[in-house]
């Protein structure tokens, strides 16, 4: 699984690197980025559930590799 | 000491001589119907906006209102999202809701960029500012904060009550918006002035509300000039200095820019932080949970930013247009309510409950789209440490006398009174 950001959607609210901070980091105008290339680390997936789900912009997205 | 031509009586006089908005009768007193003839300013909203609310929300769902010349008021999350989004439809020129609309030619810009300002000039405006407002930025405030958050409750001293409004609440974000900005702390009880003029001045007389506005003006200006002669590294000075388009800024930006941060960062961490303390305060099971468990307090801290959202914005709609159901017209007030979008049931479940521990919570409390609100990541550190630092110093605490406490009329919603029995 992986974790990628839209970021013609992203706003900048900051939950996902809030509830993820493994897996999101911000760019110096607070917009989130994806830290590495985004794969979910075993033990990972509940987290990155919670960046997804909380996202008021709806700019997280989990993608299952194939 | 370099003068600046921006600040001059004669540049300064122009912007008097700028073209007028529009007035309307003022309307007040007591609402005949919350589906016609809304308002937000008359006490009935004040005690209890959300059964109000929640009643628009499943007879109408879209209330108007012929008091400020015309104004709507959408009430599901999907109404709020859909116009919140729609900058073409919707414009931000004037974000309080009042009886003057702001002449058509103050687009794209607005009197407080980039809170007032339309795509595009909007993005250039908001770079300048956001990365003074990251969560890292922000964090250098923190300890700080926490030690301010001490120091008044150190000043309590032996008391039984306290009103956690005005000697908690209140100071905490004055003190650290004045730091950022560069202002005077002791010149807080002004600022609070200031937010009571602008923000709950709303029907007052046009003459008497034109100079409250003009008190605030004049002090950012004597602020201006202040950093003119001894330039500093804050707000203030970096907004002096700020280029756009290969120009400083025009004067208006700069002391546009200073009202916005001002009343902007106080008024609803102020609230923020008072009705988080008036939940827990009359909610034991909460209180001692979130002692017996700290780490969920950044959850909690969420869920009170949902339930509790202090903050309403306002749009002008630009032309005229069937919408939702509605017959807008050009002009009309779009009365932009988060808060109301945080408690529709067909967004949350439970939507009228405070769940301190819901995991799930995709709320608007900081708004939507190219407006979040550029201060989320202080005002959320302002509300932890002031939670935590209440909780880990008071412990029990309860509502003094429930009939006490006052909320605050208008787009932002929060204690004004909040005696609290703390021993």
């Amino acid at each position: 699984m992986k974790v990628q950001i839209n970021h013609e959607r992203c706003q900048g609210h900051g939950r996902c690197y809030d509830l993820a901070p493994s897996l999101f980091g911000d760019d110096d105008e607070g917009y989130g980025t994806v830290l590495r290339d985004g794969t979910v680390p075993p033990g990972g997936e509940h987290d990155a559930r919670l960046a997804e789900l909380n996202c008021p912009e709806h700019a997280v997205e989990l993608v299952e590799e194939a | 000491m370099t003068a600046d031509e921006r600040f001059s009586e004669e540049n300064l006089q122009a912007r008097v001589d700028a073209p007028l908005g529009v007035r309307n009768e003022v309307i007040t007193g007591p609402v005949s119907d919350w589906a016609t003839d809304f308002s937000h300013l008359e006490p009935e909203w004040a005690a209890d906006p959300y059964r109000i609310q929640d009643d628009l929300r499943q007879s109408c769902p879209i209330a108007h209102t012929e008091r400020f010349g015309g104004a709507w008021l959408p009430t599901t999350y999907e109404d709020v999202a859909a116009i919140a989004y729609d900058t073409e439809r919707f414009s931000s020129r004037s974000i309080i809701l009042s009886n003057f609309r702001p002449p058509r030619e103050l687009a794209p810009i607005g009197g407080s960029p980039p809170i007032s300002s339309d795509p595009p000039f909007h993005r250039d405006a908001r770079r300048l500012l956001l990365p003074a407002f990251t969560k890292s930025e922000i964090a250098k405030q923190e300890p700080e904060t926490r030690r301010f958050c001490h120091s008044l409750i150190d000043a309590f001293g032996e008391r039984d009550v306290v009103d956690a409004a005005t000697e908690y609440a209140q100071h905490i974000p004055m003190r650290v918006i004045a730091d950022m900005l560069g202002f005077p702390p002791e010149d807080g009880p002004q600022f609070r002035e200031f937010v009571e003029d602008l923000l709950e001045g709303i029907n007052l007389p046009q003459d008497e509300r034109i100079e409250r506005v003009s008190r605030m003006w004049e002090y950012l200006l004597a602020q201006v000039h202040d950093h003119i002669d001894r330039p500093r590294e804050d707000l203030t000075s970096h907004l002096l200095n700020a280029e756009l388009y290969g120009r400083k800024l025009e004067p208006g930006h700069v002391v546009g820019a200073m009202a916005l941060l001002l009343i902007a960062g106080i008024d609803t961490s102020w609230s923020a932080i008072g009705a988080s303390l008036w939940h827990l305060a009359r909610t034991t099971g909460d209180r001692r949970r979130l002692m017996a468990e700290p780490a969920l307090l950044p959850t909690a801290i969420e869920e009170f930013l949902r339930a509790y959202a202090p903050v309403t914005m306002a749009r002008l709609v630009k032309r005229d247009m069937h919408w939702h159901g509605v017959d807008m017209t050009a002009e009309d007030w779009i009365l932009l309510s988060f808060p109301a979008a945080n408690r529709d049931p067909a967004q949350f479940d439970r939507a009228d409950e405070v769940v301190i521990d819901r995991e799930v919570n995709r709320h608007a409390a900081f708004g939507l789209g190219i407006h979040r609100c550029l201060g989320s990541h202080l005002a959320r550190m302002e509300l932890r440490v002031a939670v935590e630092v209440w909780l880990e110093r008071i412990g029990e605490f309860s509502l003094a006398d429930p009939s006490a406490v006052t909320w605050a009329a208008g787009q932002i919603r929060g204690p004004r009174t909040l005696p609290l029995r703390i021993r």
